[in-house]
């Protein structure tokens, strides 16, 4: 980057200097000249198809020119929005419109759609066709989680390109000729690749819609949060668009769904559909209540519990040994987490038993692309505190042994359900064996039930963090919704368990912080 | 929400108001200037002259209300020719509503030719402001505020909502127990 030549020029009466190599439309978009474009995109290329984008060369023997196909020159005179220049842009548009149903009103994409937007900015308005449009298909399913509408088609080849150059699938392909051309599928294909989802984010008009957000909720609702997905160890960048202001839509959940958030060193623009989908859990079978569940079940208040659970490891570590309380944690834990969690059961209990490796229950699906088989987001943050380099997991099974040979007593799980790795019959009858069982998560899960104690933690979309990702980068991501009912991040239930631990140690900061936590 | 408080004086009586004597007699010429002119206008109409209609009064709620061309009444759901809804659900009526008091669920249409359409449609006139913006935005000319029934009171504020085939006029508006409009976010 830094080694190559520079070149100025001069856009819109701004000077700009820019790598050589450049292209005009990125080189206004470093002095923050939006220009229209709906075939480019940076990670897609720029076939220049949608002649949406021109601007005028000064001097050019050809003044008009696609500035995505435009390669910086120097002493270039641009202009984005000279009368020539928006006549063919004005002109492009109305091409595009031409067979365009003008749907809008029924049509997802509305809110976020590019051919709306450029309307207004440069549509004639007054249609010059007299021709009936051309009817093609409508609302075609061309996959699990993409609905294809031929007639909203501009034909920008982005969906095409992206299954030929990203994922190199191709199953999307534009058919016909002349004002007849379609995109549609590959002959006895299905666009059922594992992105198949990123077609309708790159989609800049309707044509292809997310079957799974189909009419839940118009887009201007929605609000945005910059989040990390937590569905693997790659981190991705995503968005979180929660619906708040209108319940009543979404059926009832708040997270409407998730965008892929542009970030080059990780998730370029693309995220998984794995991860996509991954949010429908998020207001299903929460832990809201703090409780003691046995002998019978029983509201507590947090200073309750904590001093309840505190009491139960002093009594039981001194009575049956402190190695026979063992600690279940999981790369579902944030940076933050991670320090407390270390705080308290490493330095304070001195607690040498852990499981926190993902095997079998957190291992999922891999590739070359972004999909990671860890399916947790920070295990990269517990080993830089040493949880898988000095501290060892133990594995399930070893887990199962000791509760089976009684030297287990005790169990504080954190963000994991033993039912799906252990199956719900035998993970129940082991469970059982525990003289103390504390289930510290968000989500009640299968082993829930069958707690002693039962403390709800915020999701990830309800608190703030940081997860790095199995790279080493840490990355953060940001509360998008309000915890439900009296739940609290993991951090925080730690630290103010250990301020439990501490007493007469000179710890009254930390007591404070807690309490005020509290 | 932030409230804004602005101090107003309260103005002084004079002497004059004090009394209230005074006060009376003004609101008496009014009443009885009212009656005379009226009177006077009923009797030369009566005797063919063409001047001013006088008053009427309306013996309401006997005799029925006289509403203007235009007023802005309860709402009405059109329909399209063969019956269905003309709502293709696009919300934008929910979106304007200064109100929020239009809640629409959208489902997929089972006739090909529809993408869309309303699966449920509920007006809580309760809280309706009767400004007419879901007129003025509906892209389909599918509501309109022209049902002329302003007498919308109910014992309970569940009853205050219209459902989307009372709008219709499909089933008569009869009180009963809400359905809910959000399912339960459980928390356990």
């Amino acid at each position: 980057m830094s080694d190559k030549k520079m070149i100025s020029l001069t856009i819109d009466g701004k000077p700009v200097s820019v790598p050589e190599g450049t292209l005009v439309i990125e080189a206004a978009r470093q002095l923050g000249i939006k220009i229209p474009h709906y075939c480019y995109h940076r990670g897609l290329g720029n076939p220049g198809n949608c002649r949406i984008c021109a601007c005028e060369v000064e001097g050019a023997p050809k003044p008009i020119q696609m500035s995505c196909r435009t390669i910086a020159a120097e002493g270039m005179k641009i202009h984005t929005s000279s009368p020539n220049a928006r006549r063919f842009q004005s002109s492009s548009l109305e091409f595009h419109l031409d067979n365009h149903p003008l749907d809008c009103p029924v049509c997802d994409q509305s809110g976020e759609c590019k051919l709306q937007d450029y309307y207004m900015q440069y549509g004639l308005y007054e249609s010059a066709v007299r021709e009936d449009k051309l009817h093609k298909g409508k609302r075609i399913p061309i996959g699990p989680h993409v609905m294809l509408d031929q007639e909203r088609c501009i034909l920008c080849t982005r969906c095409t390109r992206f299954t030929a150059e990203v994922t190199k699938t191709h199953e999307l392909g534009v058919f016909g000729r002349g004002h007849r051309e379609v995109v549609d599928l590959a002959p006895g294909r299905a666009l059922d690749n594992a992105y198949s989802g990123n077609v309708v984010d790159i989609c800049p008009v309707g044509a292809l819609t997310d079957r799974d957000f189909r009419f839940k909720v118009r887009v201007w609702y929605l609000d945005e949060t910059e989040s990390i997905c937590p569905g693997c160890s790659r981190g991705c960048s995503i968005y979180v668009h929660t619906n708040t202001k209108r319940p009543w839509h979404n059926e009832g959940r708040r997270v409407a769904r998730l965008k892929p958030r542009e970030n080059p060193e990780v998730n370029g623009f693309w995220i998984c559909d794995e991860g996509r989908y991954g949010h429908k859990n998020l207001d299903e079978h929460r832990l809201g209540r703090v409780m003691r569940l046995k002998p019978r079940p029983e509201d507590l208040s947090w200073s309750a519990v904590l001093d309840e659970v505190a009491r139960e490891i002093k009594e039981g570590s001194a009575a049956k040994g402190a190695e026979g309380l063992a600690v279940v944690a999981s790369g579902m834990l944030s940076n933050e987490d991670w320090a407390s969690f270390n705080e308290l059961f490493v330095r304070t209990l001195k607690i040498k038993r852990f499981l926190f490796g993902p095997e079998p229950d957190q291992i999922g699906a891999e590739d070359d692309f972004l999909r990671r088989k860890e399916k947790a987001p920070n295990l990269r943050g517990g080993l830089e505190l040493g949880f898988g380099r000095e501290i060892k997991s133990l594995s399930w099974d070893e887990l199962a042994k000791s509760i089976e040979s009684g030297q287990t007593w005790g169990l504080y799980v954190v963000e994991r359900d033993p039912a799906r790795a252990w199956g719900t019959a035998r993970a129940k009858a082991l469970l059982e064996r525990l003289d103390f069982l504390s289930f510290q998560s968000p989500f009640k899960g299968e082993a829930g039930d069958w707690a002693h104690y039962r403390l709800p933690a915020t999701a990830y979309v309800e608190e703030e963090g940081h997860f790095t990702n199995f790279e080493g980068k840490a990355q953060k991501y940001s509360k998008a919704l309000e915890p439900l009912g009296l739940a609290r991040p993991d951090w925080q239930i730690f630290d103010d368990l250990r301020s439990r631990f501490m007493e007469g140690e000179g710890s009254s900061g930390r007591r404070e912080k807690a309490g005020a936590l509290a | 929400m932030a409230m804004t408080v602005r101090p107003v004086e309260r103005p002084a009586r004079t002497l004059k108001e004090q009394i209230f004597l005074w006060e009376v007699w003004i609101g008496l010429v009014v009443t009885f200037r009212h009656l005379f002119v009226n009177l006077a206008r009923h009797v030369l109409r009566a005797l063919g002259l063409n001047v001013e209609p006088g008053a009427v009064t309306i013996q309401y709620p006997e005799d029925p209300a006289v509403l203007g061309k235009r007023a802005r009444t309860r709402h009405r759901l059109l329909k399209r020719e063969d019956g269905s809804p003309r709502c293709t659900s696009c919300l934008l009526c929910e979106t304007i509503c200064p109100a929020k008091c239009i809640h629409i669920t959208p489902e997929e249409s089972p006739d090909p030719r529809i993408e869309k359409r309303a699966k449920t449609f509920d007006i809580d006139i309760g809280l309706c402001i009767f400004c007419g913006d879901c007129v003025e935005a509906c892209p389909v000319d599918a509501i309109h505020m022209d049902a002329n029934n302003v007498e919308l009171s109910s014992y309970t504020r569940e009853d205050m909502i219209w459902t989307m085939p009372e709008l219709l006029g499909d089933v008569p508006k009869l009180p009963r127990a809400l359905r809910a409009t959000r399912p339960a976010s459980g928390v356990s």
